[in-house]
């Protein structure tokens, strides 16, 4: 017979593993890489091909020679990491640069804080920062999309969320939202279509992977905040404002994917939605008012930092707390 | 449906004995009887080595109000008192009893015949509570007497029967209700007298379907009784949790449950009370879960306490050669033994055999933080933070963050993708956070 085991309870475990939610993550982000493949063709193919070896590979690298410790490349987080940069960034994007964004979210923004759990920030927004802020003719040169692909490198145009800022009141009243919808509109490849994100969000809540609460008070905030700046050029204009601030640019990518990242975000669902909150109000001041078109990288990143001092705070709930007679 | 409101989990149910009537054990050849088969101090043994007892026959006083009588569960002859290792891993003394024949005390009513009429007032039902060595047996074992008598300025309002059974596996409760509902009903009415209450709420979580239908059918005439059916979710039995379920009530922190107004007993317990008042039984036997996926006859054995385990085990097949775990309960709250000579006692209600597959925790990695276990914990607590705290001492800041509120129950593990062992630092931390908490009362004191 085994030699039998004593350990103090649970005995039992519900069988998730670290891996299976990061999977689940990537499950999650097919819909969206389909489409992506769809209008950019093969380049979004390559872009995240590059980006996830190269963040496997720097992990690998760093872990077995540099820390000389366990290694972790199966646990999905690594593959996370490279799926998300990639998602982020344009298709046309010179593949050595996708590597150096690889080894920046990687090596500094994972590895260097103590790998996985202990990381500061979302390492593959650190990632994209850093590109953005190093290269940024070439990260804001966006391809125009086109059925599989075809003519992707001949045009590149303004991005919808170029003609909000400069708020051309008629211009923006003649967008089509429905193109916001479905992702024929330049931008980062994985970004463009909201309604495989929106699928996305619906398997991992779901799958229980992630809460409501950090993706609904950011998007629910950046359309309140929108209609407000927006509301005195009429109800119907601002909608469409509206509207195309929440489809447009990395906005459902980032509240979806980005924000909901475990170890940067915080723990409650108080402090969850408050993080949601102030990443939705930083990210409209950015796109509206300061120098950069699109701010949810920055938001979600500021908010990031934040994130320890909302988990000080923010409490749970405790049981019996408010004691109810009656 | 109703349910508490913060956290819990759903854990597979593996009810594999759901529907099994309940079987008597074998009568063991020898009992085991330990002195502390409940919370508080250890009974106080009033027999010697050579003495011979009856079914029924008091071995051990209750010694103090928090402790309970103790009574012998076969007859025979005290071979030896001395200390063994019980179910809860330290060495207790007991007393060693071999069996000879089934001779009962003359006091005790075996006729299965229901009676339904008390003449007994609410002091002589406690006192008789008292003489028969209840203790609540959904578990924690605490002297049931002690529950019925609140402190004088907290009015108990309703009572509440714990019929819910959320750990999975265990059947043992299910079975009784089939089996023994009018007597359950008649145990709830005594009890509603001992502490002069007027309502009870029986709660059943509804993976028991047949029990929820039985009890509502045996109470549809009286309007005293309410079978309450409560969505599946663990750990509903946990007493401030039943209580919040019920009657949305939340016990505040450090306070005693009956400051809610309820006092909560267990279904097994309520029936105990009836054949120690009707019947004049003291509790020598209860309904025992034998289970696990791989025994060929899991059950629910009726069976004398202080019957060593393997002999439970045998009856429900023998122990599979693939076992990797032996469990006294179930499979969150439960403990595990190496020892199959552990006796079973008022507190053991069940014994969940499991597999070698299942029976080993898998390596811990880094937290994520994904907040799984702050979601889970019912009690608003962060375990994550709890265990990383006790991790590095920092017990002030435990107990800031409440970690003595903490009620063991194992969610935050269960819930854990990365595998941490947040009970077992929390555990430890807890222990030793009260024991500065009971220190700086005393001081002050």
């Amino acid at each position: 017979m085994n030699k039998l085991v004593v350990s103090p309870s649970p005995h039992a475990h519900s069988g998730l593993s670290t891996a299976q939610c990061m999977y689940g993550v990537l499950i999650a982000l097919i819909p969206a890489f389909l489409v992506s493949i769809y209008f950019f063709g093969i380049n979004a193919l390559l872009v995240t091909a590059t980006s996830v070896a190269a963040c496997v590979l720097f992990e690998y690298l760093i872990q077995k020679y540099l820390l000389k410790g366990a290694l972790t490349i199966t646990d999905g987080t690594a593959v996370l990491t490279g799926v998300l940069l990639a998602f982020n960034l344009p298709s046309n994007i010179p593949l050595w640069i996708v590597i150096v964004g690889a080894l920046f979210a990687i090596g500094i923004g994972k590895m260097s804080f103590g790998g996985l759990g202990n990381n500061i920030f979302n390492p593959a927004l650190a990632g994209r920062i850093f590109l953005l802020i190093s290269f940024p003719q070439q990260m804001t040169t966006w391809p125009q999309p086109s059925p599989w692909g075809a003519g992707v490198d001949g045009i590149t145009g303004p991005t919808t969320l170029n003609i909000l800022k400069q708020g051309n009141v008629e211009e923006i009243a003649n967008i089509d939202v429905i193109n916001a919808l479905i992702g024929n509109y330049g931008g980062s490849f994985g970004e463009v279509s909201a309604i495989a994100l929106i699928i996305g969000f619906i398997y991992l809540i779901w799958r229980n992977i992630i809460t409501w609460h950090i993706p609904v008070s950011i998007i629910l905030t950046v359309f309140l905040f929108s209609m407000a700046v927006s509301i005195n050029h009429g109800l119907e204009y601002a909608l469409i404002f509206s509207e195309l601030q929440i489809f447009s640019g990395g906005l459902l990518l980032g509240a979806i994917f980005m924000a909901t990242d475990y170890v940067t975000s915080p723990m409650t669902p108080g402090g969850m939605i408050l993080y949601g909150v102030l990443i939705g109000i930083i990210t409209v001041v950015i796109r509206l008012w300061g120098a950069y078109p699109e701010g949810l990288s920055f938001a979600i990143f500021i908010m990031n930092g934040a994130t320890p001092l909302i988990n000080k705070y923010m409490k749970p709930k405790r049981f019996g707390e408010v004691v109810k007679h009656g | 449906m109703k349910t508490f409101k913060i956290g819990g989990v759903h854990p597979r149910e593996n009810k594999l004995t759901a529907g099994c009537a309940i079987t008597p054990a074998p009568l063991p050849q020898q009992v085991v009887v330990t002195l502390s088969q409940h919370i508080g101090a250890p009974a106080q043994c009033v027999v010697a080595k050579g003495d011979t007892v009856k079914v029924g026959t008091l071995l051990a006083q209750a010694n103090g109000f928090v402790s309970a009588n103790i009574h012998s569960p076969v007859s025979g002859v005290v071979t030896k008192i001395d200390t063994i290792t019980d179910g809860t891993g330290y060495q207790k003394p007991a007393i060693f009893i071999t069996a000879e024949g089934d001779v009962w005390e003359e006091s005790i009513d075996r006729i299965e015949t229901l009676i339904t009429t008390c003449d007994l007032d609410a002091q002589a039902i406690i006192e008789k509570i008292d003489q028969m060595g209840i203790v609540g047996i959904g578990g924690a074992t605490f002297p049931t007497k002690v529950k019925l008598m609140p402190p004088p300025n907290m009015k108990p309002e309703v009572l509440i029967i714990n019929a819910v059974e959320c750990e999975p596996y265990l059947t043992n409760d299910h079975a009784l209700m089939l089996a023994k509902a009018d007597e359950i009903i008649v145990g709830i009415e005594i009890l509603m007298k001992a502490i002069n209450v007027h309502h009870t709420y029986i709660g059943i979580e509804e993976n028991k379907p047949d029990a929820i239908e039985l009890l509502k059918q045996k109470t549809a005439h009286r309007n005293d009784i309410e079978v309450v059916r409560l969505q599946c979710r663990y750990p509903q039995g946990g007493e401030k949790q039943l209580i919040d379920a019920v009657i949305g009530r939340q016990v505040a922190s450090g306070a005693l449950p009956v400051s809610t107004g309820a006092i909560v007993q267990n279904v097994a317990t309520a029936y105990a009370i009836y054949e120690a008042v009707q019947k004049n039984k003291p509790l020598i036997e209860r309904v025992v879960t034998v289970t696990g996926k791989s025994l060929t006859r899991p059950g629910n054995y009726l069976a004398r306490m202080g019957m060593p385990i393997s002999q439970l085990i045998e009856a429900a097949g023998g122990l599979p050669d693939d076992t990797g775990k032996i469990v006294l309960g179930g499979p969150m709250m439960g403990k595990a033994t190496a020892n199959l000579d552990t006796p079973t006692g008022k507190g053991t209600s069940g014994i969940l055999v499991i597999p070698d597959t299942e029976a080993h925790r898998q390596e811990p990695s880094p937290c994520i933080r994904c907040a799984k276990c702050v979601a889970a914990c019912p009690m608003g607590l962060e375990p994550y933070l709890l265990s990383k705290l006790v991790a590095k001492s920092d017990l002030e800041t435990a107990e800031d963050r409440r970690i003595y509120d903490c009620i063991e129950c194992g969610c935050c593990s269960y819930s854990c993708p990365a595998h941490r062992p947040l009970l077992d630092y929390i555990r430890l931390g807890k222990g030793r956070v009260m024991a500065i908490m009971r220190a700086r009362a005393a001081e002050k004191k």
